[in-house]
Parts: C-alpha cells; structure tokens; sequence
C-alpha cells in the first residue's frame, strides 16, 4: 500500500528525520511509536505531501507521490488527520465532514449524506448540527477522524487521534478504529498507519509497529517485541536503562 | 431553495417601485444602494465567502469602468457589446493578481496589501497614459436610447442595476449550496485541513477572485453608463474599494443578504447624517468609518448575525 525510502528532512541545522524507511501493507494496521520530538509528525507531513523530503522516495499504491501537493495525494486515496485539530470551526460538524466527502461526491445533498453516515460511524451521530468550535477535545478528535475518512481513503494516517482523550474516551475510540481498518457496512476496509502514544492502543490494535527515535526508524517488529527491545526502551526511558533494568529483575529473582 | 425565491421575490419587488415611486430623488437612492449592494457582493465572495480580505477591489471596479469608457469612446463599440469585455478584463484581473499572490501564499493583511498596491498602481497608470484620457478622464456622449445601455428615464438603470444585484445573489446563493462554495468556505476557515481533505486551495481562491473580479467589474460599468464619465480617481481610487468591503463587513460576511443589508443601512445613515449635519464634505465617510470600527469591534459577524438561527454560538464567536 505504502512504501517509503530513504526519507530524510532538515530544518536549517537540524535534522529531523533521517533515512527513515517504512512498509504499510493493504489492510493492515501499523503504528508509529517513538519519544516526544523523534520526528515523526514531520515523518507523516512527508507521506501526505505537506512537507517536502530532501532526500527518498514516497510510493503510494504503486505511484511515486513523492513531492506531490497534499491535495492529490488526498485524491489518490491517502487521507491524514493533524495532531493538533483544525476544525472549521465556524462550521456544523455535518459540514465539516461534507467537506471531505465532497471529494468523491458533487453534489451537495450525496456529500451531506455521506457526510451524516460518516459522522454516526465514529459516534458523532449526537452533534451534527453543532458547530465545530463548540465540540469537546474528544468531539474534535472525533470530527478529524471523520473528515478524513469521508474523503473515502484507502489509507489513513492518523497522528494521535487519542491523545488528549480520557480512558473511558480511548476504550470508545479503539473498537471505532478497528471497525474503520476490518470495513463495516459493506464498505472496504481501509489500511491505517497510526502515530500514537498510547501504548494500550497500539498493543490493541497494530499488527506491527515502527519506532523512530532522533529522526531514525531504530526498530520494527511486533508489538510485543518491540515492547522488550533494548533499542527501544533506551530510547525511551534513556542509555544504560535497559541493561540497568535487567539487572534489577536479577537481583529481585536472587 | 427557500432562498432562492426569496431573491425572486426581492426581484420582483424592487421591479415594482418605479411603479409606485416616481420621485427621481426616491429612485436614485434606490439605485445607489442596489449598486453598493452589487459592490458589495462582489467583495463579499472573494473576502466573506473565501476569507481574502482585499483592500483594492477598485482595481477591477475601475477596470470593468475604463473597458466600459474605452471601447465605446475610443473604439466605437456599442455598449452591449462592451459590457461583457469589461466583464473579461475584470476577471481577467482577478487572474492575474490572484494568480501572483496566491501562488506566493499571501494571506491576511500582506494580500489586502498587495491588491491596495495594485489598485494604486493602475491609478497611476491610468493617469498617465492617453487612450483612458489621462487625468482629464473619459466623458461617454449622452444617448438616451436602450440600444447604447442608456436611458431617458432611472427605472431603465434600476432594471440594469436589479439584473446585476440578482446574478450576484445567485452566485452567492451557489457558494452556500455547491461543492465549490463548501470549498471555498473550507479553504476561508482552515487551509491546510482543506488542503488535507483533497482541495486545491490554489485553484479555490483563483476561482473566487476571477468571479469577485467579473461582478466588480460589473459595477464599474454600470457606474459609466449611469453617470457617463469615469476618471482614475473614482476608477481606482481608495473610495470603490471602501465602498465594496463596508457593505458586506456591517451586513454579514459570508451571508447572501449580508452585502444587500449592509448597502440599506449604510445608505440611511449617509443620508441622515447629510440632512442633519448639512452639507460638510465627507462627514458621511466619517459616519461610515465610526460603524466600521463599531462594528468590527462588536459585531464580527455583521446585522446578518442578529438574525442567524445559529444565534447560540454567538457568544463563542472571536474575530
């Protein structure tokens, strides 16, 4: 579905990302991990065109996209949400989402009912008519959540559509993002690459899991063993902690 | 579509006055204010509709004035025929200089900067260069016959007037309820979401200024053929494109009646504060330039946003 390569963005003297590869096959589900300031909302505005890579190559369904505006990318099929929501807000949440469904639909009365089916899909069916400025942080999640997926994508990129959510709003939203990758009412699934930190979310939903760290893609593998990799957790938790860690177990076990 | 015979009816109705009204004062403001109202819309698509806040829409205000003033005088086309070449040029302005500016990303205050320059700039021009008369100005020849868009008595100018009001009503009708106008609207309240949900925020507001162009256009003839004499002062002078932003920002921006309501009340007050204070130069300007700042400190959404059913979400409501 995507394959990205070599992929490497500065900013002036720093760099953001670096040679950062990755591979979402059709139909699955795929996070993106990694600390605070690894880069990988810059990773994502590569992949969706609102960036472009100074070096590497972005192929999307067997195209090379690389470079193309964020516009076409959207038509051929890959619709992203932002971590920080931008709503229009001084529009109802039905228009919001028509916005989005206006892409595979002219008129205005199909874009709007798409635009209802969307919304109650992701459990907005309550505040259609409310306008968007009015909706609470999980209500904008929600609604960045629709938007994209009324543009009928066959892959998503979702940048922390749960951050900011309590736990009961995050055990809400997962089964929403799992119906939205298995397809429901008739409707194909659709392939999701997901920045998240969340970690139930991502032991819950992804089948594989990427984690960039400094601008690099420093593992990738299964949840479960990206979770007990060494790279991983000095990464996270900083140098010498995973060896320190397993001497601590040692020494309880004794 | 409710909407829809609402214009129609408002059609019909200002049709109707000079049957009732033949006082040529009574009909003269009328006309002024169906033209303010024109002025308005205009601006109102570009800047209400597209939120690109231009300050010299003059500049196809005068363009629509001198293709209309040129042809005829200089080339001895007939009017009608003029009109829709004047209509051309003005959108093809609007090509040009949004075409410049969009493509460098200019938003906000440096777009209203731009368009205000490029309005001066063809002041100067037209002060200068000989076919649009220089400073003297272009003097169309009186010819009180239809068949030059000229007429004996101001019910044929309002029915001119009316039939432009109307299409620029059915435009912005169009924004409220097509794929276009949602958008357009998009593109006013979040580029970079828009941009995100697969449109071509370029395209969308060249769109919008090429049509902004055509009804501005649009006005600048009708005020030839009216008052048969234009200069670069008036052409692309800072007054038209005053007059088109005022309207819209007092009636409702982004509303199809918002320009309409604007033009009405703003023509009340100037013709109050004219029989009240006299005669003295420009003080209805200065009673234009109080409600500005008034209403653009407390009333964002202009009297349009009295009456919207959305009422609620006022109070949310920050410029």
């Amino acid at each position: 579905m995507l394959e990205a390569s070599g992929l490497t963005k500065t900013f002036g003297g720093l760099t953001a990302v670096e040679n950062a590869s990755l591979r979402v096959p059709p139909g699955a589900i795929v996070g993106l991990i990694g600390p605070n300031g690894a880069g990988k909302t810059t990773l994502f505005a590569m992949l969706s065109g609102f960036l472009k890579p100074d070096a590497g190559r972005v192929v999307f369904r067997g195209r090379d996209v690389t470079g193309l505006p964020p516009h076409e990318i959207c038509r051929l099929g890959m619709a992203r949400t932002f971590q920080i929501v931008q709503p229009f807000g001084a529009q109802t949440v039905r228009e919001n989402v028509a916005v989005g469904a206006h892409l595979r639909h002219r008129g205005r009365a199909e874009a709007l009912a798409r635009a209802e089916r969307v919304a109650r899909q992701v459990g907005l069916g309550d505040e259609l008519d409310k306008l968007a400025m009015n909706l609470t942080i999980a209500g904008r999640k929600r609604l960045e959540l629709a938007r994209a997926l009324a543009t009928g994508p066959a892959l998503l990129l979702l940048d922390e559509v749960l951050a900011g959510l309590n736990p009961q709003e995050i055990t809400e939203v997962i089964p929403v993002i799992r119906a939205i990758a298995a397809g429901q009412d008739g409707a194909a699934g659709v392939t999701v690459l997901m920045i998240e930190h969340v970690m139930q979310a991502v032991m819950n939903l992804a089948e594989r899991v990427y984690v960039l760290a400094n601008g690099r893609i420093i593992a990738d593998g299964a949840p479960a063993d990206i979770t007990s990799n060494r790279a991983v957790i000095e990464a996270y938790l900083g140098q010498g902690t995973a060896e320190r860690l397993r001497r601590a177990q040692g020494a309880v076990r004794i | 579509m409710r909407e829809l015979a609402a214009i129609a009816v408002f059609a019909l109705a200002v049709a109707a006055v000079p049957a009732f009204v033949t006082s040529g004062y009574a009909l003269n403001v009328v006309i002024m204010t169906l033209y303010a109202a024109l002025l308005g819309q205009a601006w109102n698509i570009l800047g209400g509709f597209g939120g690109q806040f231009s300050f010299g829409h003059a500049v196809f205000f005068g363009t629509g004035a001198y293709a209309m003033a040129v042809l005829q005088v200089k080339f001895g086309w007939n009017a009608w025929a003029a009109l829709p070449a004047a209509l051309a040029l003005g959108g093809a302005m609007g090509a040009l200089i949004g075409a410049l500016s969009f493509r460098y990303g200019l938003r906000g205050s440096y777009f209203a900067l731009v368009t205000l320059a490029f309005a001066e700039v063809f002041r100067i021009l037209a002060n200068t260069f000989d076919f649009t008369g220089a400073g003297v100005g272009l003097m169309v020849p009186l010819a009180a016959t239809a068949a030059r868009m000229q007429f004996a008595s101001p019910a044929g100018y309002l029915y001119l007037i009316l039939g432009f009001v109307v299409a620029g009503f059915v435009v912005s009708w169009w924004l409220k309820h097509s794929r276009y106008g949602a958008w357009l609207q998009a593109v006013r309240d979040n580029e970079e979401s828009a941009a995100a949900l697969g449109v071509d925020v370029f395209g969308v507001k060249l769109r919008a200024i090429v049509i902004s162009g055509v009804l501005m256009a649009a006005g600048g003839a009708f005020y030839v053929q009216y008052l048969h004499y234009i200069d670069p002062h008036i052409a692309y002078g800072l007054g038209a494109s005053v007059e088109a932003l005022l309207a819209p920002i007092v009636g409702g921006m982004g509303t199809v009646w918002g320009p309409l309501l604007g033009a009405a009340l703003l023509h009340a007050l100037g013709e109050t504060t004219r029989n009240l204070m006299g005669d003295a130069p420009g003080i209805n300007l200065a009673a234009y330039g109080v409600v500005l700042v008034l209403m653009v400190s407390f009333m964002p959404r202009g009297v349009m946003g009295l009456f919207q059913a959305r009422g609620a979400a006022r109070g949310s409501t920050h410029a």
